[in-house]
């Protein structure tokens, strides 16, 4: 009787494969989620990829970074090729942070047909999704993904942000010239390549101005960051240097304010996020980032994102439940205005067109101007410097950062 | 004698029909299909809870190790394969890493290009299962005295001091640190992934039908009585042990392989945990069982019901439903009902071919 | 000795955090000879739990809640995946573990998102700061220890003095001969996971009362070293649990204080092999002989 019963769900289980297998193709549509409500119908349809994690440890960013793609396709539904105008039409697939599930992730929006790639938020992901973009000739467009391997080793990859060989000397600079700090403390997750590598590129950039660099690891899945705390206190280290991700982020802050620590903490990107300077609130903590855009650097730009924020619920909650605007939403706005240009110059939506056309695209977004150097990273030389404001939980701009 | 000739004859049609539809898969897709990555996902998990179904399953002995072999297997595949024009770029914080040379490039030298570097790769991959095997013995000294769920702790424990070791900076130069290994060589086609695991299940195939399966099996049913039969506990404990690491450490290399990038952070117990309940879900104890399972499983999970996730499932759109997560919850939800109304899951401790067979005889008993 | 004052506060604090899950392993071995590897995510739902009652309804409402809430929990895990697998191979019932770890880390992130979610009204008076011999910490590092030792204290008490307490001991010293002496063994079953339940809900308040945010894994390291806690203070034994665990607290601490932080996990499960290999009854443990 049990054999009939394992046959039986063995059978159902199969069956509603193959149901959900014709599904999936013909549904492809209703995958563009709140971002798809564009157009007409009667153009015809051009597909852009959206790579991003919704899930794990960069699920809080990816999201972000999904709202700018989703908000900049809210303004600009279609995009004129070759003289025919498409509606545009986001695909997202979830890479659920990690490398291992970036490849299939990667390769079904690469079933679902699309034109070009967004994101992702990560490097490692990235990287991983990369080769499989390279496979298929699709070019994709990472946001913000800082880690020089992405791109280096892969011909259809560009970016429109700056990289970690420019992010960790600035911070560098800023920590040593900025704040006159001769000895700076670092805190990274063993296992993250992000972590290590901008640690990297700080340490030794700090250690050429002259700095000492005191370097930690904590294991992943710590929540206690006491003792990093307290040794970087007793070391006599100005700055803590962390360029982790948003949730160690809230818990080095909380230890640091529990601890009194005096000297300043130092993130990177990832640390441009609401969450983050929430925690700040009513601590006696000094939280400096490097960020790629600052709110207020765009008056339309902000005010038209944030009363659609404000009127769609869902990307209220995945903005964290308020409207400030951070830095990786404006990149993602970007991100896809950059996509449609490449559509544009390209003048058909076929994938090897717009490869050919992305390395001449100049365009002015909201971050900045956006153009490819002969590796296909972003030309960038200035970096946001932020402080988070401990009363009101949101971000005060301190300066604008070059490398010396 | 007959019996024997009747699953000769069935296997051998079996494999015929797989490889006819691998090579027609691969010949009428692009090799970045999503079909081809799932085939070529399932086919390393295949071998992957095979290799684990062979110490739990049919020895007895539970262990949740597994992460750890593959750990290893990857990372020796990635560091022996990586191009040495390569190693710039992906050692970039460690001056190009401690080792210069490529396997693939090595044998290319003198077996010529596509088929050394092919030889390469397959060398690498056997080094992988070889460091593992290694790794196995080593360990097996102190755990295997240990007795179940000991065992599974202390096994599991060790898989985690593995991860801590590939992680740690000092050791960069050949591990790469935290940082990912990327850009080496990769088989384009789901064929030879499916050769090549099939090759290697075949062997442990052949392993459970000699007398050391058997002798596996009697100390999986009863230690006391397998040992007063004349089978020697230790020795046999630990050549399971050994083995089934020895595939865990190749089917790490193909992850790795199948990956693209390799990084000590995804060798988690959690990945253990995901393999031994493929095993759960195929029956312990039948290696037809584990293959089905892992298919069904990577299918599902990294395609068919990526609906589940993003929407829309069946022509039924309800985000508020099918979010991100419900994929997963439905998963964990049919993986209880198995584990505890389907105990012996899809196919007990029978074969594909015990199946039919029972089947056939079914049909003829009542027309005698 | 003032450099490492503050590890060692916090070694104590962090030691007592596990301990209580500690317990909760301890008791379930002791009588099922079951790791029960959802307990820690039982841990991790009481401080999601937390989270939410605390922020929805007063603290007097919502502590309460969460106790109740993880207690229902516990009870019910166990009557639903254990108790029809009573008479299965021991590794049936592990795997039924796994799968439910498995399914509330699932659930947990369907109904979160997958995004850990921030810990916004934090209990009152525990979670302020305070100085303590030049350093600072929250109250909660303190009260703890304390709370830890005197919930163990009652506990003892409970089991040394009570029918049921005598009861579980006669079960955890011979499941089959309890049973046939008349004790209602699913309903000692039942206590026991109520027991262990309750106390990491305990754990859980203090524990994410230091932590800003709760993750669908946050459950999974604190787990695994109460485990570890618990084989080393010789499973089955309640002070053994609590010594364990303050120890393992303590070295992890020591060792983040000398620099090796890449292997304080690692050292964790080192230590578990070693006593496993070495002392497989741990600090307190009975001598038993099919033990391990």
């Amino acid at each position: 009787m049990k054999k009939v019963f394992a046959m039986l769900l063995a059978l159902a289980l199969t069956l509603s494969l193959a149901a959900c297998g014709g599904g999936s193709g013909s549904s492809g549509s209703g995958d563009a989620q709140t971002g798809g409500d564009s157009g007409s119908g009667s153009n015809p349809v051009v597909k852009i990829g959206v790579f991003e994690p919704q899930t794990g440890d960069n699920g809080a960013g990816g999201k972000q970074e999904i709202l700018g793609m989703q908000y900049a396709n809210y303004v600009q539904p279609t995009v004129d090729i070759g003289g025919t105008t498409y509606d545009v039409q986001l695909e997202i697939v979830d890479n659920r942070t990690t490398a291992e599930n970036g490849p299939s992730a990667a390769a079904e929006l690469m079933n679902r047909d699309v034109s070009v790639v967004l994101g992702s938020y990560g490097s490692g992901v990235s990287s991983a999704g990369g080769s499989v973009f390279a496979e298929a000739g699709v070019p994709a467009i990472g946001v913000t993904c800082t880690n020089p391997q992405v791109t280096s080793d892969c011909d259809v990859y560009f970016r429109i942000c700056f990289t970690d060989p420019f992010q960790g000397p600035a911070l560098a600079s800023y920590a040593y010239d900025g704040l006159g700090v001769t000895t700076a403390y670092t805190l990274a997750m063993l296992g993250s390549d992000y972590d290590q590598g901008l640690v990297y590129y700080f340490k030794e950039a700090f250690e050429a101005l002259g700095g000492t660099v005191i370097s930690d690891d904590f294991p992943e899945g710590s929540a206690n960051f006491v003792s990093y705390i307290n040794k970087a206190t007793s070391s006599g280290a100005g700055v803590i240097f962390a360029p982790v991700s948003t949730n160690y982020a809230q818990l080095i802050i909380e230890a640091a304010g529990a601890q009194g620590y005096e000297g300043s903490l130092l993130g990177s990107d990832t640390w441009d996020n609401n969450m983050v300077a929430q925690s700040t609130i009513g601590k006696d903590v000094s939280v400096e980032v490097t960020t790629f855009y600052q709110e207020g650097g765009n008056e339309s730009f902000d005010s038209g994102i944030k009363e659609w924020i404000n009127s769609n619920a869902d990307a209220k909650t995945n903005n964290g439940g308020n409207d400030e605007v951070s830095a990786v939403t404006a990149m993602g706005y970007d991100a896809y205005f950059t996509a449609l240009e490449a559509l544009k110059a390209a003048g058909s939506t076929d994938a090897s067109a717009v490869l050919e056309a992305l390395p001449s695209i100049s365009y002015e977004g909201v971050c900045g101007l956006i153009e490819f150097d002969e590796i296909g990273d972003a030309k960038r030389d200035q970096a946001y410097i932020k402080r988070a404001n401990t009363e009101t939980g949101t971000w005060d701009f301190v300066k604008v950062q070059g490398v010396e | 004698m007959k019996k024997q000739n009747q699953n000769l004859v069935f296997l051998a049609v079996l494999l015929v029909v797989i490889l006819g539809a691998s090579i027609a898969v691969d010949a009428a897709l692009p090799s970045y299909h999503i079909a081809i990555k799932v085939i070529k996902k399932a086919t390393v998990y295949a071998l992957v809870a095979v290799s684990m179904n062979l110490l739990n399953g049919f020895t007895g002995l539970f262990s949740l190790g597994q992460a750890g072999f593959m750990l290893l297997g990857a990372f020796s595949y990635g560091v022996l394969t990586i191009p040495v024009d390569k190693r710039a770029g992906v050692y970039q914080y460690f001056d190009g890493g401690a080792i210069k040379f490529s396997l693939p490039e090595v044998f290319a030298g003198f077996l010529g290009d596509s088929l050394g570097s092919v030889v390469g790769m397959l060398a690498a991959l056997l080094v992988g299962g070889l460091l593992a095997a290694l790794m196995a013995w080593l360990i097996g000294l102190p755990v295997l005295r240990l007795k179940s769920d000991y065992l599974a702790i202390a096994t599991l424990g060790f898989a985690e001091i593995l991860r801590a070791f590939f992680q740690w900076n000092a050791l960069g130069p050949i591990t790469n640190g935290s940082n990912l290994l990327k850009s080496y060589p990769d088989f384009a086609h789901a064929t030879s992934y499916i050769i090549l695991a099939g090759a290697l299940v075949a062997l442990i195939l052949l392993l459970i039908n000699s007398t050391y399966g058997r002798a596996f099996k009697a100390i999986r049913d009863d230690e006391v009585a397998a040992e007063a039969m004349g089978i020697n506990l230790a020795k046999h404990k630990r050549m399971a042990f050994i083995i089934s690491s020895f595939f865990a450490g190749v089917g790490g290399g193909m992850l790795a392989m199948y990956n693209g990038t390799i990084a000590a952070a995804s060798f988690k117990s959690t990945m253990t945990y995901e393999i031994l309940l493929i095993v759960v879900i195929g029956g312990i104890g039948s290696i037809s069982g584990s293959i089905i399972a892992s298919f069904l499983y990577i299918f599902s999970s990294e395609w068919l019901l990526r609906g589940l996730d993003s929407g829309v499932f069946l022509g039924i759109e309800a985000p508020g439903v099918f979010k991100n997560g419900f994929r997963m919850a439905v998963f964990s939800v049919i993986i209880m009902v198995i584990v505890l109304f389907f105990r012996k899951g899809l196919m007990g401790d029978k074969e594909l071919p015990d199946l039919l067979r029972l089947r056939s005889r079914r049909k003829e008993a009542p027309s005698k | 000795m003032g450099q490492l004052l503050p590890y060692l506060i916090n070694g104590v604090s962090v030691g007592g955090q596990y301990a209580l899950i500690a317990i909760g392993y301890t008791l379930v071995y002791g009588i099922l000879r079951l790791i029960n590897f959802a307990h820690g995510d039982v841990f991790m739902v009481a401080g999601l739990v937390m989270v939410y009652a605390t922020s929805a309804m007063p603290m007097y409402l919502a502590l309460p809640l969460v106790l109740v809430i993880t207690v229902l929990l516990g009870f019910t895990i166990e009557r639903v995946a254990y108790k029809p697998l009573r008479t299965a191979p021991r590794m049936s019932v592990m795997i039924s573990a796994i799968g439910v770890s498995y399914l509330i880390q699932n659930l947990a992130f369907y109904f979160t998102g997958g995004i850990p979610q921030p810990v916004t009204t934090p209990i009152p008076w525990i979670s302020e700061n305070i100085s303590l011999l030049g350093a600072s910490t929250k109250r909660v590092t303190l009260v703890t220890p304390v709370l830890t030792i005197l919930l163990v204290l009652v506990l003892v008490y409970l089991i040394n003095h009570t029918r049921m307490g005598m009861a579980m001991r006669a079960a955890a010293k011979d499941f089959e001969t309890a049973q046939l002496m008349g004790i209602k063994i699913n309903s000692v079953i039942s206590m026991t996971f109520v027991i262990g339940s309750f106390l990491a809900a305990v754990g859980s308040m203090l524990y994410f009362t230091n932590y800003p945010s709760v993750g669908i894994t946050s459950g999974g390291m604190p787990g695994l070293k109460a485990f570890v806690a618990a084989v080393f203070g010789g499973i089955g034994s309640i002070p053994g649990a609590v010594v364990g665990a303050f120890i393992i607290g303590l070295c992890e601490e020591v060792i983040k204080g000398l620099g090796y932080t890449t292997f304080s996990d690692a050292f964790t499960f080192a230590l578990l092999i070693v006593v496993l290999c070495v002392k497989p009854t741990g600090l307190f443990g009975e001598k038993v002989t099919d033990k391990v």
